[in-house]
């Protein structure tokens, strides 16, 4: 189920502006992945070009690689919306589909494609997303009212439970605990060590201090200023970026002298 | 497939456009090409019936907005900065009720109620004010004049009016209106500082647009009017120019060969000319957009 | 220094303030000069008729110039100005309703006599004089505004999602553009287009259902357009994003989300479009005619329509002149009231159906 990410010199550009210059890192399956770095330095951005999510902005576009398991994202006649189900994604703020029930959300990703299902096929589909989720207990009782009900923690793991439903190899998380309160974050980030078992995760967050409790690998981005693109600066295991940073920035980042 | 057929329907509203355009053109073509006796009596063919007619069409519309947008301004201001907030919505509702009444109740409403009412006033003015040239007699006996027809209108294009500069004037950035007050205006005078200001690009594309709407509108005019095809002045006589929509609807049941075609040519005419207006108000809009940063 | 600031009175000495009792005194005084001079103008035979409207007028101006001058004098000029516009406005609000009162009642009163059984059962076939009904005209409005609505809907709600979430560049601006200049159109020359149309391929003497149908598209294509544009600009891009992001293509995106969660806009928005277009008289006037019998056949021959109805019995006043315009309030009524009933459907929907997630 878990796949191993390649990203190789990675160039991402909104029409003519570079955002992320020469990119190259490599993702070991059933790992948790944390971005770092401070705003508009391209994690986001990065985040978004591993499952071509990016290409729904107009004018944006890659030169480089971006492998999963050898397979090359970009290569000749690969459809982006079959990329799409290999590689999920949780974003900043909840978004369950206000017209549905907290079930159809759940099976949003199968439904939505048309594709049939018997009952009994998708009661267990929507109990082990749910439980995968770590929200099972709390909605049970009301999977028929709608998802928008639910509060922005319990939402957002709604979200988590929706796209481990269709099965992906890779779960990217774009800031995911940014419009949540602590409680709410801390559910979510046990539920991270939890599906890491599973998947492989990439996370980005501009909490360093949930990078720290969540990742195994921490990768540091910084822009030299306005108007450049950003860059990898260095990437290394979470502890060693946190304790014993290699590259002067990073540590002045960490330390909160920076940004 | 479903992008394919989004992408046709758009490209079928320019096609309808384009469509409007030429098969007016093609059916008015006979009406330019032929002898101007055929058109008229007097012989001064299509251009001499349509100067009249465009004179008509413009002098009541402009005097429709004359009425139409102080009163506008007023009741968007009211609705939007001095009514209660609660009764603000309620009363935005009322006034587009009006805005639901089909035209030809209006031109019932004004011909079997308004026309009466004001015909005394009307009376009154030419008596007094009679040496101004607008409200030189003879007077209008039936008072289906000129003036009741702009009144009428005005009440038409009063909705569309407001409707827009009520959202122009709410759309005023909060800062700035605090910001005048912070500076110790009254009421007033911060509407006059911060609301109008803003507001103006807004208000310029409303009036075009309610402008447009009356360019356009046949009904009431057809049926209040007490036509005639001239160029006049005077506001309050029983001969009184008449527009080009109005001068349609009255005629085209009737019409037969070159006349149907002489019809169509004017009403190309209108299309050209209310074309002309909408497309101001949709530049002023655009900058507008622009230059505000909204949306 | 502290002490002397402190002590500086906040309000500049001689404003005192008009208060409610002033101004309930002042307005009572205005209406009661006001109406004594009507009621004297009336024993005096000036008028004919006591003109309460009149009156009501001259009430509120002698009100406003009362109120400035009372405030002129005690709470200074910014004030007193701040009162009169503030008056004025209220005026022009208040001078709005009243042909609009005007309006609804004198429909009302005129148009109950004949809202009976008869009008609703019977059509025009054979009516000379007293009696007859709108039903041959009730349908006819009814079976073309629904054709209008069949063509126009699909129309617009496709070029609307071209517009939102296909369009990019040129063709979309000019399309924009030009459903701008559309919303323009006077209606009486989309009657001509729909004739122009149709009198190439059938000759000038064509007369059909179909026909005003095709004028009233014109009319309701753009206003559909616009409103479903902005309902599906309502929808969060979020969800789109999150769609995608589960391997959902883009049109079943469109299809199973976006749709869905703009529904009740854009219902509304039809329904408003329709209660725009099913008043129009002018371009049926010109390409469908009038009947006096019921036609059923939106593709053949003549049609009556509630509004040209309107106007007909109106304008050709036979002998009877109190029957025909009975019947013509009567059909005034009864277009108002569905024209007023689709008003408040739409807003119903709105209200009841929007996702509660978007508010």
């Amino acid at each position: 189920m878990s796949k191993r990410i390649e990203i190789n010199d990675l160039n991402v550009y909104y029409s003519n502006f570079l955002a992320v210059e020469g990119v190259s890192l490599t993702i070991e399956p059933r790992t948790v992945t944390a971005f770092i770095g401070p705003s508009g330095c391209g994690k986001s951005t990065l985040l978004r070009t591993i499952n071509r999510m990016h290409e729904v902005i107009p004018g944006a576009r890659v030169e480089g690689e971006v492998l999963i398991d050898g397979q090359d994202l970009y290569g000749p006649g690969i459809d982006p919306v079959v990329v799409r189900r290999q590689v999920g994604m949780v974003f900043q703020r909840p978004n369950p589909f206000p017209t549905m029930s907290i079930r159809d959300n759940v099976i949003a990703g199968v439904k939505l494609n048309n594709r049939k299902m018997s009952k009994s096929d998708a009661d267990n589909l929507v109990e082990q997303s749910l439980q995968g989720a770590n929200l099972w207990n709390e909605v049970k009782d009301r999977l028929d009212k709608p998802g928008s009900g639910l509060s922005g923690g319990q939402q957002q793991r709604l979200c988590i439970a929706r796209a481990i439903a269709v099965s992906p190899d890779v779960l990217l998380m774009d800031e995911p605990c940014s419009a949540l309160d602590p409680i709410s974050t801390l559910a979510i980030e046990d539920l991270i060590g939890e599906l890491k078992n599973e998947f492989t995760i990439v996370i980005v967050t501009h909490n360093m201090q949930q990078a720290s409790r969540v990742s195994d690998r921490t990768a540091f981005f910084n822009i030299s200023g306005t108007g450049e693109p950003g860059k990898l600066i260095e990437f290394d295991d979470t502890t060693t970026i946190f304790e014993n940073p290699h590259v002067q920035s990073t540590e002045d980042y960490i330390s909160g002298r920076f940004g | 497939m479903f992008s394919t057929s989004a992408l046709v329907a758009g490209v079928a509203i320019l096609v309808v456009l384009a469509a409007v355009a030429i098969f007016l053109v093609a059916e008015s073509l006979p009406a330019f090409l032929a002898n101007p006796a055929d058109i008229s009596s007097d012989g001064s063919g299509f251009w001499g019936l349509v100067g009249p007619l465009v004179f008509g069409t413009i002098w009541a519309a402009a005097l429709a907005l004359l009425i139409s947008l102080p009163l506008s301004i007023g009741i968007a201001l009211f609705i939007s900065h001095i009514a209660p907030r609660k009764l603000a919505q309620g009363l935005g509702y009322i006034i587009d009720l009006l805005a639901a009444v089909p035209s030809v109740v209006f031109g019932l409403w004004g011909i079997t109620v308004l026309a009466p009412a004001v015909q005394p006033f009307f009376v009154w003015l030419v008596d007094n004010l009679g040496w101004i040239p607008f409200f030189a007699g003879p007077v209008s006996g039936t008072g289906r004049t000129v003036l009741t027809v702009a009144i009428v209108l005005a009440v038409m294009i009063l909705p569309i009016i407001t409707a827009i500069a009520r959202e122009v004037f709410l759309q005023t950035p909060r800062l700035h209106e605090e910001a005048a007050l912070a500076l110790g205006a009254t009421r007033w005078e911060m509407i006059q500082m911060a609301v109008l200001p803003f507001g103006r690009p807004g208000l310029i594309s409303a009036t075009m647009l309610g402008l447009g709407r009356a360019l356009g509108e046949t009904m009431a005019v057809a049926m209040v009017l007490s036509p005639s095809v001239i160029i006049s002045f005077a506001l309050l006589q029983s001969q009184n120019p008449t527009t080009i929509a109005a001068n349609i609807a009255l005629n085209f049941p009737e019409a037969s060969g070159i006349g149907v075609n002489v019809l169509i040519g004017t009403g190309l005419l209108l299309f050209i000319i209310t074309l002309i207006v909408n497309s101001i108000a949709r530049v002023a809009i655009n900058r507008r957009k622009a230059f505000s940063g909204a949306n | 220094m502290t002490t002397m600031t402190m002590n500086r009175p906040v309000v500049a000495s001689g404003y005192r303030p008009l208060t409610k009792r002033v101004q309930l005194t002042t307005l009572g005084l205005s209406v009661v000069v006001a109406f004594g001079i009507f009621f004297i103008l009336d024993l005096g035979g000036a008028t004919h008729n006591f003109n309460i409207i009149g009156a009501v007028v001259v009430a509120a101006v002698l009100d406003i110039i009362l109120i400035y001058v009372l405030s002129r004098i005690s709470e200074g000029r910014r004030k007193a100005t701040d009162r009169l516009m503030t008056g004025l406005v209220t005026t022009a609000f208040l001078v709005t309703l009243l042909p609009l009162i005007s309006l609804i009642f004198t429909t009302v009163v005129n148009g109950l006599p004949r809202f009976d059984i008869d009008f609703f059962g019977s059509s025009m076939r054979n009516v000379v004089g007293a009696g007859g009904g709108g039903l041959h005209a009730l349908i006819g409005t009814l079976e073309i505004t629904g054709a209008a609505t069949l063509i126009s809907v699909p129309v617009g709600l496709l070029s609307a999602i071209y517009l939102v979430e296909y369009g990019r560049g040129r063709l979309a601006q000019a399309i924009t553009f030009f459903v701008d200049v559309m919303t323009g159109i006077p209606s009486i020359v989309a009657g001509l287009f729909a004739f122009a149309l149709f009198a190439i391929f059938f000759g000038p003497g064509i007369r059909f259902g179909i026909g005003g149908a095709v004028a009233l598209s014109v009319l309701m294509i753009p206003v559909v357009v616009r409103s479903t544009e902005e309902m599906l600009k309502l929808v969060p891009n979020e969800l789109r994003e999150a769609a995608f992001a589960l391997g959902v293509p883009k049109w079943l995106t469109i299809v199973k989300v976006v749709l869905p969660t703009a529904i009740a806009g854009i219902v509304t928005g039809v329904m408003l479009s329709i209660s725009r277009i099913i008043g129009e008289t002018a371009p049926l006037l010109i390409i469908v005619g009038m009947s006096t019998s019921m036609n059923y056949d939106l593709f053949s021959d003549r049609m009556a329509t509630l509004p040209v109805f309107v106007y007909t019995e109106y304008a050709n006043q036979g002998m009877d002149t109190q029957a025909y315009l009975d019947r013509a309030w009567t059909s005034a009524l009864v277009l108002i009231l569905i024209v007023m009933a689709l008003n408040l459907v739409a807003r119903l929907i709105s209200h009841f159906l929007s996702p509660k997630g978007l508010r």
